[in-house]
């Protein structure tokens, strides 16, 4: 059985890496009803956020236009019409106050949301591999200095070093790239520790042994022997953190500490919408059910990828004693 | 076992001095000048020169650092221009110039409330996350654990502020149940302050139950499928006294475990709940003076939040280990 296993997929993920594996992991995430759904919404929002310009342009509305007679001032700025202003024009209404045009607001607002989350998730995959390869290929020294390094990283709870950098950043210094920096670079501490502990594991077995032997420098294993099947697990948190980096955008955009206005974001919309929770609801419950939505949508598709990617699931093998299965 | 605990201990005091390294590093090395942060956009350059001698930025940056280990031992003073000193009081964690106060003392006044609203949403947390996870483990493959299921993955993917946000929208705007909740402290009225915690107890609690239910399911069913249960089966022992009885040790390890943790990131970490219901605890603290850009209330209270983390991890692994003799041996 453990000959089988290694010979077709020396990774501990069941699906072998390189061409194809792309493919298959999408067949098997597509066999679930949900995941399809998920990915589906999603599939949608990414649309809409960069088509927002295009959907701005034909609408007519421009996301930082101020309409002052759209709102009833005489009531502090409560959304004329019903359901927050709904009209022909304005979708979904006006945000209350301003008389700004919601949908598209929401629109660009979903541009920041996306751009931050896989961003960040793409910094934080990238400074995980690098940190969990060097901790398990370099020596001793260098393997103590860096677990020390990400138990530091893991200690720092990211919201708060987030919003305390917040402080002595340079004010002129772009937010979105801030954000992506800020949850990338700090986040990577549980990436890094998996890609170790998995790098230990994988550097006993005989391919990277027949490597070695084969005159090839520690870079160069790493990089074509060890990476291809670490893709597995990489992707899979990878996949499992992108719910959890938008999470972060929004809650630094609510705390105010976040992207700076006039540039829309749902967290920050969120933020401004607590003091309109009677007068217009519809301002509460737009941005917050659409972070909701999106948000189960990259948790469910991410849960998804790993149960696709995961050995124990789905594989024509079994594996272990058989305790597993039942779990 | 002695041999572990002391490890631990000692890998849990190298990681909070690396820690304040880091945190210097990044806070007063960094490039930009801290000095003319903390003053403002007004302050002309004597003011800045005066703040920069007072925060000791004229030092180097390793006397810099070991001044605030000297702090944190045995205290230390801070100039105050014209030949006086101001004392901190050991442990030092600074000295904030535009509150006047000692930051260490400031954290102190302030642990109440975060503690009032950590304890609580533990409390919660341990009762419905835990509950929910042994009902789902008892009901499987029922729609009670299909519905369970859902609603926990919901849970665990919704930012915490949407749920504090639609309850204070519900229960305070709509239905008028509570007013909008006001922080009292417990000396001070003990009945108003459960009522005013209550949404921020329940928003937290709940919040954290999503991930406690999964890992309660999962641990539960896990100690199903071992030897011991199976003889237990064998001999006729029913399916709810196997899962209530038995299989539920197998959840009590990681669940204490978690929660450590989890409580340790709450004392600082609950920034988003702290801010949303206006409660004045650490969280509340640092986005407070992020705002006016008071750096030695900042430095310090994230050096604290750093603190509790980790002491709190060391001590889930403690009584990780206490519950499961393996770990320790291991």
């Amino acid at each position: 059985m453990s000959i089988a296993l290694e010979r077709s997929a020396p990774a501990p993920g069941a699906v072998p890496p390189g061409a194809g594996a792309g493919r298959q992991v999408w067949r098997r995430v597509r066999r679930r009803p949900s995941a399809l759904a998920a990915a589906a919404v999603l599939a949608l929002l990414v649309l809409l956020a960069l088509a927002a310009p295009l959907l701005s342009h034909l609408t007519g509305q421009d996301p930082g236009a101020y309409h002052d007679d759209l709102v009833d001032s005489a009531r502090g700025g409560v959304p004329l019409g019903s359901f927050g202003g709904i009209s022909a024009d304005h979708w979904l209404g006006v945000e209350p106050g301003t008389g700004r045009d919601l949908f598209t607001r929401l629109l660009y607002g979903a541009r920041i949301s996306l751009l931050v989350a896989l961003g960040a998730v793409a910094v934080q995959t990238a400074v995980g591999v690098g940190v969990g390869l060097a901790a398990a290929l370099g020596g001793r020294f260098a393997g103590r200095l860096i677990g020390l390094a990400t138990d530091v990283m893991i200690a720092l709870p990211m919201l708060v070093i987030g919003i305390a950098l917040t402080a002595v950043v340079p004010p002129d210094f772009p937010r979105p790239l801030l954000l992506i920096l800020l949850i990338g670079l700090f986040d990577w501490g549980g990436t890094a520790r998996m890609v170790r502990a998995q790098t230990l594991a994988l550097r006993g077995l005989d391919f990277v042994d027949a490597a070695r032997l084969s005159g090839n420098g520690t870079l160069r294993i790493a990089c074509r022997e060890l990476l291809p099947s670490l893709a597995a697990p990489v992707i899979t948190i990878a996949a499992i953190k992108v719910p959890t980096a938008m999470v972060a955008e929004a809650s630094l955009s609510f705390l105010g500490v976040g992207v700076k206005p006039p540039t829309p974001s749902w967290g920050q919309m969120l933020s401004s919408a607590q003091t309109w929770f009677r007068a217009d609801p519809a301002y509460v419950l737009l941005p917050a059910g659409l972070l909701f939505v999106t948000v189960l949508a990259f948790t469910v598709l991410g849960d998804a990828v790993r149960t696709a990617l995961d050995p124990r699931e789905g594989s024509r093998l079994r594996v272990g004693t058989g305790k597993e299965s039942k779990a | 076992m002695t041999r572990f605990v002391l490890q631990r201990i000692g890998g849990a005091l190298l990681v909070l001095l690396a820690l304040s390294v880091l945190i210097h590093v990044l806070f007063y090395f960094a490039p930009g000048d801290p000095a003319r942060l903390a003053c403002g956009e007004r302050c002309n350059p004597q003011q800045i020169a005066q703040v920069r001698e007072q925060l000791g930025l004229n030092e180097s940056a390793v006397a810099q650092y070991l001044h605030f280990l000297q702090g944190l031992v045995a205290g230390r003073d801070y100039s105050a221009g014209a030949g006086q000193a101001l004392h901190c009081d050991a442990p030092c964690l600074g000295f904030s110039y535009q509150t006047d106060q000692q930051v260490t003392g400031l954290i102190l006044t302030r642990l109440p409330a975060t503690l009032s609203l950590a304890l609580g949403a533990l409390a919660i947390w341990l009762l419905v996350g835990v509950g929910t996870g042994l009902l789902s483990a008892l009901r499987r493959g029922g729609i009670t654990e299909r519905l369970l299921t859902v609603l926990t993955l919901a849970g665990t993917g919704t930012p915490v502020f949407i749920l504090g946000l639609l309850l204070l929208m519900a229960v305070c705007a709509y239905l008028q149940w509570l007013p909008f909740p006001t922080y009292v402290p417990l000396t001070e009225d003990p009945e108003q302050w459960a009522w005013n915690l209550l949404l921020p107890w329940l928003t937290l609690g709940l919040f954290e139950s999503a991930k406690y239910a999964r890992l309660t399911r999962s641990s539960t069913l896990e100690a199903l499928a071992e030897d011991h249960i199976r003889t237990f089966r064998a001999y006729g022992v029913g399916e709810r006294a196997l899962v209530t009885r038995h299989a539920v040790r197998g959840a009590v390890a990681p669940v204490i475990a978690l929660s450590a943790v989890d409580f340790g990131t709450m004392i600082g970490g609950a920034v988003l709940t702290e801010s949303l219901f206006g409660i004045p605890g650490l969280g509340k603290t640092l986005i407070d003076a992020v705002r006016v850009v008071d750096l030695p209330v900042v430095v310090g209270v994230v050096l604290a939040i750093g603190a509790a983390v980790v002491v709190a991890g060391a001590i889930a692994d403690l009584l990780y280990a206490a519950a499961d003799r393996r770990v320790a041996l291991a």
